[in-house]
């Protein structure tokens, strides 16, 4: 289904002019949402934006290039802090520092990628692991980021203050049109990295380093770009992040802010941008919209908390999403390893060869 | 002497790492999973041991043996339902699961006995201390080494004498080889995730009377176990053990030092022991055949 025959069928954004048509009609829907959603289901989708960049950037390192990491809060913690730093601190307009909070990302994410040139699977792993705590403590530590109490983000001001030119964003739908423009961009730029030399590059040292190290993919360079590029989707996410929050403190940068991030990817399919996004947004809808309120849900709900009454503790039900989620990631690993990507695939093969098997 | 009463509580606190460590290393030598919900299920298990002693008041050693009789049929249990249906999985794809697992254990655990922080009693007080010349030394920090101890010679004579044990490390070398033999390599894979889970019950124990009971208690000494684990190599049981003596000693000394940077000690030399020994310090580093 993937198979390509020609390099032009590589590079070409739409196989079919249909296809185009699709997304250009769903990306002017996109800009009408803040029509149908307003306040609260705005704020989730502010976030989910902002996870959907994060994903992309974290599919490019694991499902592109093949490496591990559970350490993607460590970049994201990074980007956030530059930001804030550097819009207080320094007054940098809007655009500068969020470029720069990514690029400090990137920094880091090249120092990561410097041990996975000789460090591979499980201790990768505990490498990228040891980078996100390390990054959590510092933070929490130093005065400069206002230690366990956080850090307050400033007024969201898109101009240029030094030139005059000042427009500060205070409403969650102006906030919405910028991320979403944001989160576009970025789509499409992953989308294009991979169809060039550098993406295919990283698809080559995933299926077998050695291999392509022969083929003339220098690793060094090639492996600390993919943690490079990752990092800095991360720290534009984080960037963004402390916006939506308007608030950042060291603990929402924990561990298992790595994992969902892996969940994410996972559910949505390795290897695969679209599906990056789908997974992006069904998990923080999942978990801060739909099993937040497990409680308030129709029937489900009181059947619940009949069931919490009895046997287990209705403060705990809470936690339900932590199960839900549990369960989501040994199913979809167990029958459908591809993600919700291998389940669209799957589909359009069956729609395309029908009625042939 | 301040020194070595900083070493001393340093191996006991490193006996905990190690006996968690060996628990991680069992699985990841017969099977190479990666299990990083070893903390959750051990939670989950002293979750077990605390409501039998609160709710049922069963005498210590009854729940003991108890706990431990469930964790060995929950070790089953996950390896059942979580790892066995999974074909040909990659190295990623069994990360995530074992996290799945930890996550519904985690949401399990909290749905059951909700947030509040909880203290476990055990006999091995941590109060209760010994004065040898100066030095203190807790009956905590005794039966933890003694625990250890025990453990670590039970596993080796396992693995050395009995036909099971000659089977499970067969399973590390050559699955394929080993099921030709005759030996069921499945029931391996099972009992390796039983003893693991019997041995990491035992550890959370050790580690939950310290702090306290809560659902979220056990993911930062995970973390640390599974740092010690790769200190020791991953792949041998007086490795990993004597990797998480050293850990804890380190961390200990570092922490009297400079307290505030106690947390992330761990995490700082295992980047570092990794980028000069891939492998582990006490692992033999394998150059892949292409």
């Amino acid at each position: 289904m993937e198979m390509k025959r020609e390099y032009y069928e590589d590079i070409q954004y739409f196989k079919k002019k249909w296809v185009m048509v699709v997304a250009a009609v769903f990306i002017l829907l996109l800009f009408t949402i803040p029509i149908y959603f307003t306040g609260y289901s705005l704020f989730i989708l502010n976030l989910i934006m902002v996870y959907v960049i994060v994903a992309v950037g974290l599919n490019i390192l694991v499902g592109y290039t093949g490496q591990i990491s559970i350490g993607h809060a460590g970049f994201f913690a990074v980007g956030a802090y530059a930001m804030i730093l550097l819009m207080t601190l320094l007054h940098m307009p809007f655009i500068l520092a969020l470029v720069l909070s990514g690029f400090i990302s990137a920094f880091f994410g090249f120092l990561l990628g410097l041990p996975s040139l000789r460090v591979k699977g499980p201790y990768l792993a505990i490498v990228t692991l040891g980078f996100g705590m390390t990054i959590m403590h510092i933070i929490g530590q130093a005065n400069l980021f206002g230690g366990r109490l956080g850090l307050q983000a400033p007024p969201l001001d898109v101009g240029v203050t030094q030139l005059g030119l000042s427009w500060v964003l205070t409403t969650d739908v102006q906030k919405f049109y910028l991320i979403l423009i944001i989160t576009i961009i970025m789509v499409v730029a992953a989308r294009n990295i991979m169809k060039t030399r550098i993406g295919r590059a990283f698809v080559a040292i995933r299926d077998d380093d050695i291999a392509a190290e022969v083929n003339g993919v220098d690793l060094l360079i090639y492996k600390t770009l993919s943690f490079a590029i990752s990092a800095f989707y991360a720290g534009v996410g984080g960037g963004l992040f402390s916006f939506v929050l308007s608030f950042v403190e060291p603990f929402q940068f924990n561990v298992l802010l790595s994992i969902i991030f892996l969940v994410m990817i996972i559910v949505g399919g390795l290897g695969s941008i679209v599906g990056s996004i789908v997974g992006a947004v069904l998990i923080t809808f999942l978990q801060y919209s739909l099993l937040k309120n497990v409680r308030e849900l129709p029937v489900l709900g009181d059947w619940l908390v009949a069931i919490s009454q009895k046997w287990f503790t209705v403060i705990g039900l809470e936690n339900f999403n932590s199960m839900i989620l549990g369960i989501i990631i040994a199913l979809i690993i167990i029958f459908e390893p591809k993600g919700i990507n291998g389940i669209w695939l799957r589909f359009k093969k069956y729609c395309l060869t029908w009625p042939f098997k | 002497m301040i020194i070595a009463q900083l070493i001393l509580e340093g191996l006991a606190t490193g006996a905990c790492y190690g006996l968690l460590g060996i628990a991680v290393v069992i699985i990841y030598k017969t099977s190479e999973v990666v299990n990083f919900g070893q903390g959750e299920m051990g939670m989950f298990s002293s979750f077990i041991i605390y409501h039998l002693l609160v709710n049922y008041n069963v005498p210590f050693f009854q729940a003991l043996l108890i706990t431990l009789a469930l964790s060995f049929f929950m070790g089953i249990l996950i390896e059942f339902l979580f790892l066995k249906p999974v074909k040909n999985a990659h190295l990623l794809d069994t990360i995530v699961l074992t996290l799945g697992a930890d996550m519904l254990i985690l949401g399990l655990a909290s749905w059951k006995w909700s947030y509040e922080q909880k203290q476990l009693n055990i006999p091995w007080s941590y109060e209760k201390i010994h004065d040898f010349q100066g030095i203190v030394i807790s009956d905590w920090a005794i039966a933890i080494i003694t625990t250890s101890i025990v453990s670590m010679v039970f596993l080796y004579l396992f693995f050395k004498y009995t036909k099971f044990g000659i089977a499970m490390r067969a399973t590390q070398q050559n699955k394929f080889a080993t099921k030709l033999m005759g030996a069921n390599v499945e029931r391996v894979f099972s009992a390796a995730w039983a003893f693991s889970s019997v041995i990491g019950a035992l550890a959370a124990m050790f580690f939950i009377t310290r702090s306290t009971l809560d659902p979220a208690c056990m993911m930062e000494p995970f973390l640390k176990t599974f740092a010690a684990a790769v200190l020791g190599g991953l792949m041998s049981i007086p490795g990993v053990f004597i990797g998480g003596l050293m850990l804890g000693v380190i961390e200990n000394l570092f922490g009297f030092v400079w307290p505030a940077w106690k947390p992330i000690v761990a995490f700082v030399v295992i980047v570092i022991v990794l980028c000069l020994r891939p492998s582990g310090l006490f692992a033999k580093h394998y150059i892949r055949k292409v």
